[in-house]
């Protein structure tokens, strides 16, 4: 069964990616990188961490991902311009194409790595996932200072939204 | 199907950063290439996850939630700087923002 929702799971992220980056209507991408984004929160379902698979919904899916459809309808521009009509060409098709050859051969790359390296099963579940409790003691113990320091991140990342966005007078 | 072992969520991993950058390559729109990046993060938050069932530990779940903190902060600003580019050239091309060459 585990098994099942693994493969099924992953086809639909690796799908919903792959049409993401295909897609030349940005408000399709947004709502298939949503697709995507649920998948993945399947996977950590099943990989016994579901505080993550809460805010990957939450955070990712739900604040995120509305964001960026906000921006998209926003700014009213929803297909990239045909390529006879660009403006100054700064990477032509050619740099283009090499960058994505590249990036395939990134993924054919880890993928032969990884699948050279000996099969590591996962533990069963008799030793027992740490449930959300450890997280939240780890978080406000250890990883404290850190913690405080994404606050201070939010902060400045707000107030520079508000700046960056604002209209000049 | 085999039954899915750290290596398979790996490989699923590397795959989804792997469609990330050819995303941020192949793409004409900027909002599409912040959404490749997000791709690479999620891609690469699998792998954390994954790596803490396989050691029984919480510390990569906590670093995915400030990846996600991170993330929220980039997309943030990043959409201001798309909102504020638009304004000024009306195209959401990476191609027409040229101004800091020279």
């Amino acid at each position: 069964m585990e098994t099942f929702f693994f493969w099924s799971f992953a086809a639909i992220a690796v799908t919903a990616s792959v049409l993401v980056v295909g897609q030349r209507n940005p408000m399709y991408s947004v709502l298939l990188l949503i697709l995507s984004f649920g998948a993945l929160s399947g996977l950590y379902v099943l990989l016994r961490a579901p505080f993550v698979a809460a805010i990957q919904i939450i955070i990712y899916a739900g604040a995120i991902m509305v964001l960026f459809l906000f921006v998209v309808m926003l700014l009213n521009a929803p297909t990239e311009t045909p390529p006879g009509e660009q403006p100054r060409r700064i990477g032509g098709a050619g740099p283009r194409r090499f960058g994505a050859v590249l990036s395939a051969l990134l993924g054919i790359q880890l993928f032969w790595a990884i699948s050279h390296i000996a099969q590591a099963p996962l533990p069963g579940d008799e030793r027992g996932a740490p449930g959300v409790d450890v997280i939240g003691l780890r978080l406000f113990r250890e990883y404290a200072l850190a913690f405080e320091a994404t606050t201070v991140l939010i902060l400045v990342a707000m107030v520079g939204a508000i700046i960056l966005a604002r209209r000049e007078r | 199907m085999p039954d899915p072992t750290l290596n398979s969520y790996l490989v699923l991993s590397a795959v989804l950063f792997a469609i990330g950058t050819a995303g941020v390559f192949l793409r004409r729109n900027i909002i599409t290439i912040l959404l490749s990046i997000e791709v690479m993060l999620n891609a690469v938050n699998l792998t954390f996850v994954a790596v803490d069932r396989y050691r029984g530990a919480v510390d990569g779940q906590i670093i995915v939630f400030f990846v996600m903190t991170v993330a929220a902060a980039e997309a943030a600003v990043g959409l201001a700087i798309v909102i504020a580019l638009f304004r000024h050239k009306e195209t959401l091309s990476p191609d027409a923002y040229t101004s800091l060459k020279w």
